[in-house]
């Protein structure tokens, strides 16, 4: 915990000493902190590693007595939906292949629709935005059928393409509002700067306001890969099955009852679903630096 | 021969559009647990025995999630093959909208008319004389299923019906056990009033309040006195802390717990725990009092679609289910009973055998989603797992509610 | 910006050509759809729209129903501590996080992951964690003290709390991440002038960082509450509205008349008394956020 202080980058208030009572508290809090976020997921790997006899025996936080690992291999490879006992990895090559595309594009559309609200604000852009944000709080269950009916007559109902426009349309109001109002706290000179050497729309965009907002493209990427991984409803009411995600068979997993809830495999799954949100979180992580905004003004 | 199909079939199915004459099928339904799924299984096997082969689009989580993921489908103008729905009242908004096929002529070239018992089974696939569904099986939802072992432990007889089931109830909870199994989702509540209802003040009465929505009889005596009695049922279910249907029924499977008022398709969790009628559970239809049971059920439904490959494979799949093997197989896996006739049931169980011989002499009744609308149902769910879960609500201030729900629905 | 001058008409076109889907989707799905929704609000709907109308009956009955008025309670009570909590924990952590630390992506990913965990099992795990037979009660009373009682979820003025709870847990780690992206957005020289002026660091956060971080706020603050709006899986998977019906939610109402009792109509009139709830908070909102001044 030494040396704290001689990390590389501007930094907020800087620490005096590397064992002050401030670093005491502030290390003791965090992890403090971070034990009491850490209780469920102890208690979902240690259930997940018992057996069912145990599970029973309901004591949610004792280690397992003996370690299985039929579980993970249940909830990945063998649970049943229906007639299909292929676990999770049936669906996980689909719900890549929605996830990519969809995040891609919800994130590049709202980002210049972020950027054109904050920075080249034309007429009525303020009604669309205010129309956007109400749009945030539309349950999507209610647009269900609607979005159906405009899909089917844009001919897009049953394909990736559709899904894709559907994560777009639901993704953006948090997006655009996040894009925008990031950008906008972001210090005019800049914007100014770049018209006054003639930059245009797309210029700016690409070459002062991206690398300037790593942090905001981090936090629109964790919203949106965490939502459209973890979709079930839009997947599978959008698209024929070849293209369910693996959340139908989590769901499956997790919301059908095989005489007794299998808590263990329910677990397993869940984590291991969990899994590609995480590690992007983690590398993601990186991006998350400071100091990009002064280091674009001076240098 | 047959083997040799589907497997044809299967490899039409991951090398895409072959022109084959034999079609995949794509069957959606929520038969998700276990006893259920098993049952889909031998659908599927027997369709998979013609030359066409079922595709399985299971979606768990019961009708709740699984009917706008089908009705989108229909809508969306990219239907599937065939699908699991509850027949009566809903699906005519469907047919109406000429989303769905009309299978009179197979029903005719397949004598439905002659072979399927009872006949008002059909008369809720019928909309202006066209048959537009499959019945598959009869499930009813007058039991009283009763662990054995647990009334044994306590030392008392296993009850005979309602009443006795009541008295015995205190020594139960003496000795830690739970007297009623009920949980938490709400339409265990209601299913279990009307069930009460049935048992105790009369099949007619159950009719005329729901059918004919008869106010004064809902505001009555009778029902006041049903109403009591779920207010029993209501102290001896308290502590049950379970959600699922079939953890309710697991308590009463592990003796945990007296009894459930659960039906018929309670059965099929029995026999995935290897539990024999008679010996390990008792099962009393019409809760020991009134014999009787209703004729809800399953059925499945054929999209139009535009692809002469697939309605053909629609016809062998209606008649496929309705086969004689076929409703065999799937009813006894299921634990309900079968909407022939004319099938031999022998494999069946006590308790199938008792529901058998109650069909036979004619002792049934309407289903309650055939009398009331969803919306009618949902609203009472809400209503009795308020009054189940809160000793507050007295049985005639429930009454009163129950009342106004009887007058707005239609 | 100088957005009035007429000769920028040509530029600003790009920037529109740009926002056509931003349009496209204001309009056509949300606009759209909402007008959908409020038309056959008046309707008797069943389990398919159609335009049979039946004037007030569905929202007469929403009002007479015991279930919706629990579940606008139910909702008050969350929203407005989850509104709160989740500022202040995220806030907090963020500017913990924002302290220079070492081991940052640990702490931030492990404050983070609850929100990558489906909601089915979030739910669950709560479930158990709570409950008073092998949860925190029965550790605590194995620990020696017997008369400790912590049992929120199958006590029905408690109900909605043990939820919070869940709630909580799941989302503030979102907030914190939302507040650091912020604060990273600040520029550093603000740190260094105020250290120059010897002002101590609270003070610099909340007279000159929160400030600065308004925008910030404000989406995290839509955040949050569109979350509340619409809560409804963490319900179904912990309580499932339950015991009885005191930890119901409008979100429930509205999904559980429109699919399970397969009456739209009523499910359209509950959700268009959300959307008019709304209406209400973002009305006013807009006319602040532009109506005073250009820039927020």
């Amino acid at each position: 915990m030494d040396k704290v202080n001689r990390l590389e980058g501007p930094a907020g208030p800087r620490p005096k000493k590397a064992f002050s009572g401030r670093n005491i508290m502030l290390y003791g809090t965090l992890i403090m902190v971070s034990l009491y976020y850490l209780l469920p997921l102890y208690v979902m790997v240690v259930t997940s590693l018992k057996g069912m006899p145990e599970i029973r025996l309901g004591n949610i936080f004792s280690p397992p007595m003996e370690v299985t690992f039929k579980p993970w291999v249940k909830a990945w490879s063998e649970a049943c939906t229906g007639l299909n006992c292929e676990g999770l990895s049936r669906g996980f090559w689909n719900s890549v292949r929605i996830t990519v595309p969809s995040v891609i594009i919800s994130i590049a559309i709202a980002s210049v629709n972020g950027y054109a609200l904050a920075n080249w604000r034309f007429k009525g852009a303020d009604i669309f935005f205010t129309i956007l944000i109400f749009g945030a709080f539309i349950p999507y269950q209610v647009m269900l059928y609607p979005i159906v009916i405009l899909l089917r007559e844009i001919g897009l109902y049953g394909g990736l393409p559709g899904l894709v426009i559907v994560h777009s349309i639901f993704g953006m109001p948090i997006l655009t509002l996040l894009f925008r109002n990031y950008f906008s706290s972001l210090p005019e000179e800049l914007f100014k700067a770049a018209r006054v050497d003639g930059a245009r729309f797309w210029g700016i965009y690409f070459r002062i306001m991206l690398p300037m907002s790593l942090p905001i493209f981090v936090v629109a990427m964790i919203l949106q890969v965490t939502g459209i991984w973890n979709d079930f409803l839009f997947g599978v009411v959008y698209t024929r099955p070849e293209y369910y995600p693996m959340t139908v068979q989590l769901n499956n997993i997790v919301n059908s009852v095989q005489g007794v809830k299998e808590y263990n495999v329910n677990m397993a799954a869940t984590i291991l679903t969990g899994l590609v949100p995480l590690v992007i979180y983690f590398v993601s992580g990186k991006l998350f630096v400071r100091g990009i905004a002064a280091g674009a003004v001076k240098g | 021969m047959k083997a040799m199909l589907s497997a044809l079939a299967v490899s039409t199915a991951i090398f895409a559009a072959s022109p084959a004459s034999a079609a995949d099928l794509e069957v959606m339904h929520w038969w998700t647990s276990g006893g259920e799924a098993a049952a889909v299984g031998e659908l599927a096997k027997a369709f998979d025995g013609t030359e066409h082969s079922w595709v399985d689009g299971a979606i768990a989580g019961g009708g709740g999630t699984a009917r706008p993921i089908m009705v989108s489908r229909l809508i969306g103008g990219d239907p599937m093959g065939a699908f699991q729905f509850n027949h009566g009242r809903q699906a005519e908004e469907l047919i109406e909208a000429g989303l769905l096929r009309d299978m009179t002529a197979i029903a005719e070239a397949e004598g439905w008319l002659d072979v399927v018992y009872p006949q008002s089974l059909l008369d809720s696939c019928t909309v202006d004389g066209k048959i537009y569904c499959a019945p598959v099986n009869i499930h009813s939802w007058q039991w009283l299923w009763l662990s054995n072992k647990a009334f044994e432990s306590v030392g008392a007889a296993v009850p005979a019906n309602w009443d006795e089931f009541v008295a015995a109830a205190p020594a139960l909870r003496k000795a830690g056990l739970q007297p009623l199994a009920v949980g938490q989702q709400s339409w265990q509540t209601s299913g279990a009033f009307n069930v009460l209802m049935v048992a105790l003040a009369g099949p007619d009465v159950l009719v005329k309040v729901y059918g004919d929505k008869d106010v004064d009889l809902a505001a009555g005596p009778e029902l006041a006195s049903v109403f009591a009695a779920a207010a029993d049922a209501r102290e001896m279910s308290q502590g049950s802390n379970v959600q699922d249907w079939n953890q309710a029924t697991n308590l009463v499977i592990t003796d945990k717990a007296g009894g459930q008022i659960m039906g018929d398709w309670a059965q099929g969790e029995f026999q995935v725990a290897g539990k024999v009628a008679g010996s390990d559970y008792t099962c009393l239809p019409g809760l020991g009092v009134n014999e009787l049971i209703d004729t809800a059920g399953d059925a499945f439904y054929f999209p139009i679609v535009d692809d002469a490959e697939i309605t053909a494979a629609q016809d062998v799949l209606a008649a496929t289910l309705l086969s004689k093997e076929t409703q065999v197989a799937f009813n006894l896996a299921k634990g309900s009973l079968p909407v022939r006739g004319d099938v031999d049931l022998s494999a069946a169980n006590d308790c199938m055998k008792k529901g058998l011989e109650i069909l036979a002499a004619g002792n049934t009744l309407p289903a309650v989603t055939q009398l009331n609308t969803e919306d009618t149902n949902n609203q009472l769910n809400d209503l009795f797992v308020e009054f189940f879960n809160d000793t507050g609500i007295t049985p005639e201030a429930a009454q009163a509610r129950f009342v106004d729900i009887i007058k707005s629905g239609e | 910006m100088q957005n009035a001058r007429p000769n920028q008409l040509f530029r600003n076109m790009t920037a529109k050509i740009a926002a056509i889907p931003m349009i496209l989707t204001a309009l056509c799905v949300f606009v759209g759809g909402t007008v959908w929704t409020i038309v056959y609000s008046f309707t008797s709907s069943k389990l398919l729209p159609r335009a049979k109308f039946v004037g007030f009956d569905q929202y007469e009955r929403l009002w007479s129903t015991s279930r919706w008025t629990v579940s606008l309670e139910n909702l008050f009570i969350y929203g407005l501590c989850s509104l709160v909590l989740s500022l202040i924990i995220g806030f907090l952590l963020a500017s913990l996080l924002d302290q220079k630390i070492r081991f940052e992506n640990t702490f931030r990913s492990i404050l983070l992951y609850p929100f990558a965990l489906s909601f089915i099992v979030t739910g669950l795990v709560w479930q158990w964690i709570l409950n008073p037979e092998f949860g925190v009660q029965s550790v605590v009373r194995g620990a020696g003290w017997i008369g400790f009682s912590f049992n929120p979820l199958y006590d029905s003025e408690l109900v909605i709390y043990g939820v919070l709870i869940a709630g909580l847990w799941q989302g503030s780690g979102l907030i914190m991440v939302l507040m650091l992206a912020g604060m990273r957005g600040i520029d550093q020289d603000i740190w260094k002038a105020s250290r120059v002026d010897g002002i101590p660091m609270w003070k610099t956060y909340i007279l000159i960082i929160i400030p600065m971080m308004r925008p910030v706020f404000i989406t995290t603050l839509v955040i949050i509450a569109s979350g509340i709006v619409k809560v409804y899986d963490l319900v179904v998977a912990q309580t499932g509205g339950g015991p009885g019906i005191s930890s119901e939610v409008p979100a429930k109402y509205v999904y559980d008349y429109m699919f399970q009792g397969q009456n739209l109509g009523q499910g359209f009139a509950a959700s268009t008394m959300m959307l008019l709830a709304v209406l209400i908070v973002v009305i006013p909102w807009a006319y602040l956020e532009f109506g005073s001044k250009n820039r927020g």
